[in-house]
């Protein structure tokens, strides 16, 4: 939170194991990671801007998750959380990005010339087509501990950088306090508009603060480009289309960020990234890439085979509902998306994904016919 | 130069360093990183108060009424000496905006000195809330003599069941909204110590929400004596559901006529209770009770916080001076569809809810009526004026049944002057 955060100075008052969070009954990474021992030695340090501990590890310890579903249970408050709180940060990004270790190095790649084919996945099979990251911009502190007027700054910064494109990329902002009945409703329609959280991962991170204030939803007049400002993270960046052109997708994504990116740097206000962790964001699960591309596919006969689940593992993706993270798939319809953030660049992302999508693709077209798909099963990627 | 280096290395705050080295100088240490985020100092002098302020064009909540710009500016960047800010105090305030029919308080207290730290937010909040109460100009009478009590039996033909609530707040530790989890330990560790002390009728046993069986939670469930996570965001923005469920529970006696809450929206909350209509047994529990367990905190060093301007000191500021709720349910069949029941309430200074608290609807012709004010007026003055109102309901009641007419009684006086 942003408020005094001298507070902590007061609990060192009391001992490690009387302050300790009971996370006896918890599973998730930070509650996994730490231990007393950890506790003691970062409890009494802080962030430049007054972020601690306990603030990083208080979502955590209010959810403590799901016998199935491992969760992170820890938020990075501004940049130097990642640095300052390492000692817990580093092992829980570890586990989270299978093995990742603190002297990895992540590559960035936003040439989406790099990226090889993409353009031909079956629109009888491929319905949409999306790809997502998040970007934090520095000098910030980020949505679990900003202040209004931070959060306000950002918005206004944000507002000036989209209302300054143009071409293709034209478009205009809808601040969440003041749209209009119809705008909202539009919005909605076009399956634009994102609430108020309230999911407790989030409000207990404090990120729904002051809602809606300094909320707003961007996008251009095609509707294919898309910005949230300060939900999760200061930035959402969205590029989607209907139909399974992945490469149209990706290369406006690619093209859009990078004359945001530009257009920060010259208010000396950059997005915040590091040659470790790459794009930093608020959550650790989105490091690296920030990126979640992904389609929504017809599968009915292959995701009833019983290896779906193996061939999506060896293939680095994940399944989800069409409504998103948490729901379930509604008429054989699959929202397929790559697994990775960390270790590897947004090209090879995307292309895990689009290889993926059209050869499970060419399974369902054999299934249907009734043949076999054994000897497609690809080797883990 | 040696000055400003001594407050370096003593590792003092960052702005000290920011006005000694200048601008563009890279420090010794990691107090500072290149570009990135402000030290708490320096932000504060980069956000004024005035880029701050909420925006509480849409709320209508006691703190969006009394909170402007002028107030907010003084006040930002005070700390009460457990290091509470005026923003935690509003923060449930700004993210609730309220309702258009139902005024909600919006502000809370951290600790025992936010009252007198954000006084300037405070008194308003407290004149508004509480009929004209002025913390600075009145003092809060405390009587919890039982004894004083009249006619408290109520005709159980018509009251169900007989109730009072309150509060306590353990003087030097942190309330809900900003404890630790140390301090919220201590809290339970210093009251279900004392609990153990209570005999007799008093005798009973704590269960605490983590560890208790699934057996116990059933009972207590079926008893209508369980607690749960808040799921109001009146509580949860006001970070009270922090660490759930460590630290809370439950304490009753084996009559299963008082119960006390541990570190629920309170540090205490502390409940008599009897079926049917005897008020005055239900009190005198209620006042014996409070007055052992004081007496056992204070036995081991500890006190309520307690101040005669505000009586007992709360979480929320609409429970300061007698934190008292007593009521009764209560079957009015032919009184609840007269049209002047409303004005009678009102003019009685009770308040109507439905059987199962508040934000609840009545079922059937069974109403929990219970005296709307806190602040102001003593314990006994309130209970009294329970029963005195109830029992004015009931006549009312009995004439209707028998098609006789009723009188709205005269609005009662507020505030000795």
């Amino acid at each position: 939170m942003p408020f005094g955060n001298t507070h902590n100075n007061f609990k060192l008052n009391y001992k490690v194991e009387e302050e300790f969070p009971d996370l006896s009954k918890h599973n998730n990474h930070m509650a996994k990671v730490l231990t007393k021992e950890i506790y003691g030695k970062l409890r009494d340090k802080q962030t430049p801007s007054g972020y601690t501990l306990d603030d990083v590890i208080q979502t955590g310890v209010d959810n403590p998750g799901h016998p199935f579903i491992m969760t992170v249970g820890c938020v990075a408050g501004d940049e130097e959380s990642y640095e300052v709180f390492k000692d817990l940060l580093d092992p829980v990004i570890s586990d989270r990005h299978g093995g990742y270790k603190p002297t990895d190095k992540h590559k960035t790649d936003l040439n989406f010339e790099n990226l090889k084919g993409g353009d031909d996945l079956d629109p009888n099979y491929v319905l949409s087509s999306r790809v997502r990251t998040g970007r934090s911009i520095k000098g910030y502190t980020l949505p679990p501990h900003n202040s209004r007027g931070e959060r306000r700054a950002i918005e206004k910064l944000a507002v000036e950088a989209l209302t300054s494109l143009d071409g293709e990329f034209k478009g205009k902002y809808y601040p969440l306090k003041s749209m209009t009945d119809a705008e909202q409703e539009q919005l909605i329609s076009d399956h634009f508009l994102f609430d108020k959280p309230v999911s407790p991962l989030l409000t207990c991170a404090g990120m729904a603060r002051d809602w809606p204030d300094g909320r707003g939803i961007w996008h251009n007049d095609n509707k294919t480009f898309l910005v949230w400002v300060n939900e999760e993270d200061h930035l959402r960046v969205i590029s989607m289309q209907k139909g399974g052109n992945m490469r149209e997708v990706f290369r406006r994504f690619c093209v859009g960020l990078q004359k945001i990116e530009e257009i920060f740097k010259k208010h000396n206000h950059g997005f915040m990234w590091n040659e470790h962790l790459g794009y930093i964001l608020t959550c650790p699960s989105n490091l690296g890439t920030g990126l979640r591309g992904g389609v929504h596919v017809k599968l009915p006969k292959l995701s009833t085979h019983p290896k779906f689940e193996e061939i999506l593992t060896r293939l680095r993706l994940q399944k989800r509902g069409t409504g998103g993270v948490d729901t379930a798939s509604v008429g054989g319809v699959f929202d397929i998306s790559n697994a990775d953030r960390l270790g590897s660049s947004e090209v090879e992302q995307v292309q895990l994904v689009v290889d993926g999508v059209k050869l499970m693709v060419e399974m369902e077209k054999k299934l249907e016919k009734g043949e076999a798909i054994d000897g497609m099963i690809p080797a883990q990627k | 130069m040696s000055g400003s280096f001594r407050r370096l290395i003593s590792g003092r705050s960052t702005a000290v360093l920011l006005a000694s080295l200048g601008a563009g100088t890279m420090a010794t240490g990691v107090l500072l990183s290149e570009n990135g985020s402000l030290a708490a100092e320096a932000k504060k002098k980069l956000y004024p108060p005035s880029s701050d302020f909420p925006d509480l064009r849409k709320h209508n909540n006691c703190m969006a009424t009394a909170l402007t710009p002028a107030i907010y500016a003084k006040l930002r960047d005070k700390l009460t000496p457990n290091n509470w800010t005026l923003d935690q105090c509003i923060q449930t305030g700004v993210d609730n905006p309220g309702h258009p029919f139902i005024k909600t308080v919006g502000c809370v207290a951290g600790d025992e000195e936010s009252y007198e730290v954000f006084a300037e937010l405070f008194d308003p909040v407290i004149i508004d809330r509480h009929n004209g109460y002025d913390p600075r100009k009145m003092t809060h009478p405390t009587d919890l003599d039982a004894s004083k009590l009249k006619h408290g039996m109520f005709d159980e033909n018509y009251v169900l069941s007989s109730r009072v609530r309150t509060g306590r707040s353990i003087r030097g530790l942190s309330l809900p909204p900003a404890c630790s989890r140390a301090e919220r330990r201590e809290v339970e560790r210093v009251v279900v110590t004392a609990l153990a002390g209570l005999k007799g009728d008093l005798a009973g046993r704590y269960y605490s929400l983590g560890d208790m069986t699934e057996k116990e939670q059933q009972q207590l469930i079926d008893d209508h004596f369980l607690f749960d996570k808040p799921v109001s965001p009146l509580l949860t923005c006001a970070f009270m559901a922090r660490d759930w469920p460590d630290a809370r529970g439950i304490w009753h006696n084996n009559n299963k006529t008082f119960l006390i809450w541990v570190n629920e929206e309170d540090h205490t909350r502390v409940i008599s209770m009897e079926k049917g209509g005897n008020m005055k047994r239900v009190f005198e529990r209620f006042c014996s009770g409070l007055k052992q367990v004081e007496h056992l905190i204070q036995e081991r060093g500890w006190e309520f916080m307690w101040n005669e301007r505000l009586g007992y000191i709360l979480t929320c500021p609409s429970n300061l001076g007698t934190g008292l709720r007593a009521g009764v349910h209560v079957r009015l069949p032919n009184l609840s569809k007269d049209p002047r029941f409303s004005k009678i309430l009102d003019n009685l200074r009770l308040q109507k809810r439905g059987t199962g608290g508040v934000d609840t609807a009545a079922t059937g012709d069974t109403f929990d009526i219970s005296n709307l004010d806190r602040l102001g007026k003593s314990e006994v003055e309130l209970v009294q004026l329970v029963v005195n109102g109830v029992n004015y309901l009931i006549e009312c009641e009995k004439k209707l049944e028998k098609g006789q007419d009723i009188q709205v009684p005269a609005p009662l006086v507020m505030f000795k002057k």
